[in-house]
């Protein structure tokens, strides 16, 4: 069965080319353009892996990751953070806050979908 | 006994003896013999009795006249000599004994006078050697003063209450950027010998300094200094750094005591600004792109995958057209807003372009002998520059000029240009020349007659991030090298008037106030002598502040530790919001026009009463003015409450007889010269120095401290009010 994915980032242009990756990979993927939004998915859907971008209107990232974190029922939910902040500080906050990985913009879209595959491998 | 008594009792005991043995022996004789003795005796006897007191009377006179003499000369004399002795020990050390009378005596004075003279030497070596030492200790406070008054960082010196005792002229700019009301009271009532730092600093951030200076010096650390920054209340950014002063160590591993501070600030507002919006900068062109970048990127390596449909290929390409675009336009705005930040970062100096012309022309004219003119020069232009090396420059270009185009002379032009810049001209007359060859000058290194810059003149205007180019004016056969300098935000420039209104050196320091203590005593029990006054005088439209009469002027000035402080003064206009009467204006010369635009007393009675702040008010017939400034309790909410001193009624302590104690009447009593009366601070500063003279003539009186000041003068109130 195909692992489901949900790409959660408020920018159109980014999420086209992920969108496109990701299906090109093979997973199956949903799409959600707020924090809200993406909390909502991730607790219907339970995805195996969430791409969350730090900066959504109405629900930072952060939050939605400490709230996914925190909800038992949803701790097979892997979480790749994307963020366009380089400081450290950030970094570290969103590893702290449960985080399964982090990646910096711009990244590039080969480490992306090689990141993706170890996690959803690991499990 | 007196030496006349004595005198007398000398000349009864002469008498004594004189005729004592006669009498005695007369009466031996007379009871020895019989009866025909007796008559027989009486008969030899009697007849030579008249001759025998004669001789007798005459006997006594000459030992009387010399008992007289003797005791004119030794007594009378060694008593004069005694007064004479008395004089030259106390009134008149120049007094010398007249050495007269009996050798014995002469010598006696000549002794004293040996002895007198020796101690007036002495006297004389140890009164030139205090003056020496004070003469270099005042020496040593000149040059300190002077150094401090030169330099450009701004430095107060605090003791341990955090009372002020020397500060220098540009902490006096910097206090006046930090002064709520700059315009009213220019920082006056923030900086002042004796004031508290505490108006500017939070005591608290001081004292934890002072704490963490205390610790480095017990850890014997090599700089126990603290460093703070701060805003203040009017907004600004200081940086502070703090050292301790300490005292003088008594003896070996004693630890010495911290006695004061200095603190040498920094209003870092500007620099800060800058800094932050460098900060800013770079922020926008690196994070603010990074999401763009990543939406192109993953646009772009999407692009890649060969099996794309050409509908989303398109979509790709719109995405990288868009984002690109917008990275575009993002650039151009940051490059525009930071547009300052951006400039070259080599440390140029703020100066006004008037300045930088002239040393330009003294310049030239040292180094290549060439006269210079001034052609058009805004004076209000200030400009950015590293004013060595382009001074360097202009004349570099100069003599090139006057080398190889013979040219006669050079003129300087400055003028504001578009986009805060500065177009500084250098004008020539005389025969054509190729632009490249002129334009080639800025490529070589310069050169002069006995010295070689590594810098060519397009590295200074590269220095400068300006430009340099030939311009031709054809009509007026003139070309001139047009450079395009960054402009500064004028600077405040320093303020002359308050450079010439002392003739001396101004009184920036008081070391003396390191002896002060805040908690020793209350106000009521000081010595006049060292309390700090507020001397102030208003004008008015009138005479009845009741009847609607009002301030149009303050003057002020104040008194710390008996030193009358010039230039700590306070003078303003105050537009009293109605007519003047025309009479008024005879009197003190202010007009309606000199009071348009100026602030309205309520604008201005918060910066006075900060100016007045822990301070004795002193004025000439207080009640007055009092008067005036009590009537706007109200109105602004400002309370004079400190104690007032009034010198008319201490005139009158002091000079109950005379008639009139108008201020003219006491200044000339004192001996003081009076100058411009009939202004707020003339008058003000005339009161001040009457305050001064009176304080030793009080104290004559037993009047002391500020409570008996104020009794004596409530006394001699009810005592004028009864007249």
């Amino acid at each position: 069965m195909a692992k489901k994915i949900l790409i959660a980032d408020d920018e159109q242009n980014i999420v086209i080319s992920l969108e496109f990756l990701m299906k090109r990979e093979g997973y199956e993927v949903s799409v959600a353009n707020d924090g809200d939004e993406a909390a909502r998915r991730i607790r219907a859907e339970k995805p195996d892996l969430v791409l969350l971008d730090v900066m959504m209107p109405k629900k930072s990232g952060f939050e939605v990751c400490q709230e996914v974190k925190s909800n038992p029922e949803l701790q097979s939910v892997r979480i790749l953070m994307l963020t366009a902040k380089g400081r450290d500080t950030e970094v570290a906050k969103g590893l702290a806050l449960g985080a399964d990985a982090y990646m910096t913009k711009p990244f590039s879209t080969k480490e992306l979908v090689e990141r993706v595959r170890s996690m959803l491998a690991e499990r | 006994m007196t030496a006349r008594a004595r005198f007398i009792l000398a000349v009864c005991i002469l008498a004594l003896l004189m005729t004592g043995p006669f009498v005695v022996t007369v009466g031996l004789v007379w009871l020895e013999a019989g009866e025909a003795d007796r008559a027989r005796l009486i008969d030899v006897v009697v007849p030579h009795l008249p001759l025998g007191a004669l001789m007798t009377i005459m006997g006594f006179t000459a030992g009387m006249a010399v008992v007289r003499n003797l005791f004119r000369h030794y007594v009378r004399g060694l008593l004069r000599m005694d007064e004479h002795l008395k004089l030259m020990h106390g009134a008149n050390r120049e007094f010398r004994v007249k050495p007269e009378g009996p050798p014995e005596v002469q010598a006696l004075a000549h002794a004293v006078n040996v002895l007198a003279q020796q101690r007036d030497e002495l006297l004389q070596d140890v009164e030139a050697q205090i003056a020496q030492a004070k003469h270099s200790v005042e020496e040593e406070k000149n040059r300190l003063a002077a150094l401090m008054s030169e330099l450009t960082q701004s430095v107060v010196v605090c003791n341990l209450d955090g009372r002020i005792l020397l500060y220098n002229h540009r902490a006096r700019q910097q206090f006046r950027a930090l002064s709520d009301t700059p315009a009213v009271a220019g920082g006056g009532e923030l900086i002042g010998l004796g004031r508290s730092i505490y108006a500017v600093f939070e005591r608290n951030l001081v004292n934890h300094a002072l704490e963490s200076i205390q610790h480095r010096l017990r850890r014997s650390a090599a700089q126990p200094v603290a460093n703070f920054v701060t805003t203040t209340r009017a907004g600004q950014l200081l940086r502070a750094q703090m050292a301790p002063v300490l005292s003088v160590a008594q003896g070996e591993g004693d630890e010495r005591a911290i006695t004061g501070f200095i603190l040498m600030l920094d209003n870092i507002t500007r620099t800060f600004e800058t800094e932050s919006k460098r900060d800013q900068m770079l922020h926008t062109l690196t994070e603010g792109n990074r999401a763009a970048l990543a939406n192109v990127r993953a646009a772009a390596e999407m692009l890649e995958y060969p099996d794309l449909q050409e509908e989303l290929r398109e979509r790709f390409r719109t995405v990288i057209r868009d984002e690109v675009r917008g990275m575009s336009t993002r650039l151009d705005e940051t490059a525009n807003e930071f547009a300052d930040s951006l400039k070259a970062r080599w440390p140029l100096e703020e100066m006004l372009g008037a300045d930088l012309i002239a040393a330009a022309q003294r310049r030239i004219e040292n180094v290549v002998k060439l006269p210079t003119k001034l052609e058009e020069v805004d004076e209000a232009l200030w400009v950015k520059v590293d004013s060595f090396s382009l001074l360097q420059a202009l004349t570099y270009l100069a003599s090139r000029l006057s080398d190889e185009f013979e040219v006669r002379e050079v003129r300087f032009r400055l003028t504001p240009a578009a986009g805060r810049l500065v177009h500084l001209d250098l004008i020539w007359s005389g025969q054509a020349m190729s632009t490249e060859t002129v334009m080639s000058w800025e490529l070589e290194a310069m050169r002069f007659a006995d010295e070689v810059s590594p810098l060519t003149v397009r590295d200074v205007i590269e220095r400068h991030d300006g430009e340099m180019w030939l311009e031709r004016e054809k009509v007026r056969h003139r070309a001139f090298f047009r450079i395009l300098l960054p402009a500064a935000v004028p600077q405040e420039q320093l303020d002359e008037a308050t450079i010439l209104r002392g003739e001396s050196r101004p009184e920036y320091y008081d070391f003396d106030l390191f002896n002060w203590s805040d908690r020793s005593r209350a106000l009521d029990d000081r010595l006049l002598s060292e309390l700090t006054y507020t001397v102030f005088d208003t004008e008015t439209t009138g005479l009845n502040p009741s009847q609607g009469d009002e301030i149009i002027q303050i003057g002020a000035t104040r008194i710390v530790n008996g030193k009358l402080l010039r230039q700590e003064s306070f003078e303003q206009l105050v537009d009293p919001c109605r007519h003047l009467p025309p009479e008024s204006v005879q009197i003190h010369g202010i007009t309606q026009g000199m009071l348009k635009n100026q602030p309205t007393i309520e604008a201005v009675l918060p910066a006075f009463h900060a100016f007045t702040e822990d301070t004795v008010l002193i004025a000439h017939n207080a009640a007055f003015d009092m008067r005036f400034l009590q009537l706007k309790e109200e109105a602004t909410g400002i309370r004079f409450d400190q104690p007032v001193l009034d010198t008319l009624l201490l005139s009158v302590v002091i000079h109950p007889n005379q008639e009139s104690h108008r201020l003219e009447a006491i200044a000339e009593r004192l001996n003081l010269p009076i100058l411009g009366r009939h202004t707020a601070l003339g008058d003000a500063i005339v009161t001040a120095e009457v305050f001064l003279k009176m304080i030793p003539l009080l104290a004559a009186m037993g009047i002391r401290t500020l409570r008996q000041a104020r009794e004596a003068a409530e006394k001699s109130y009810y005592a004028r009010v009864k007249y």
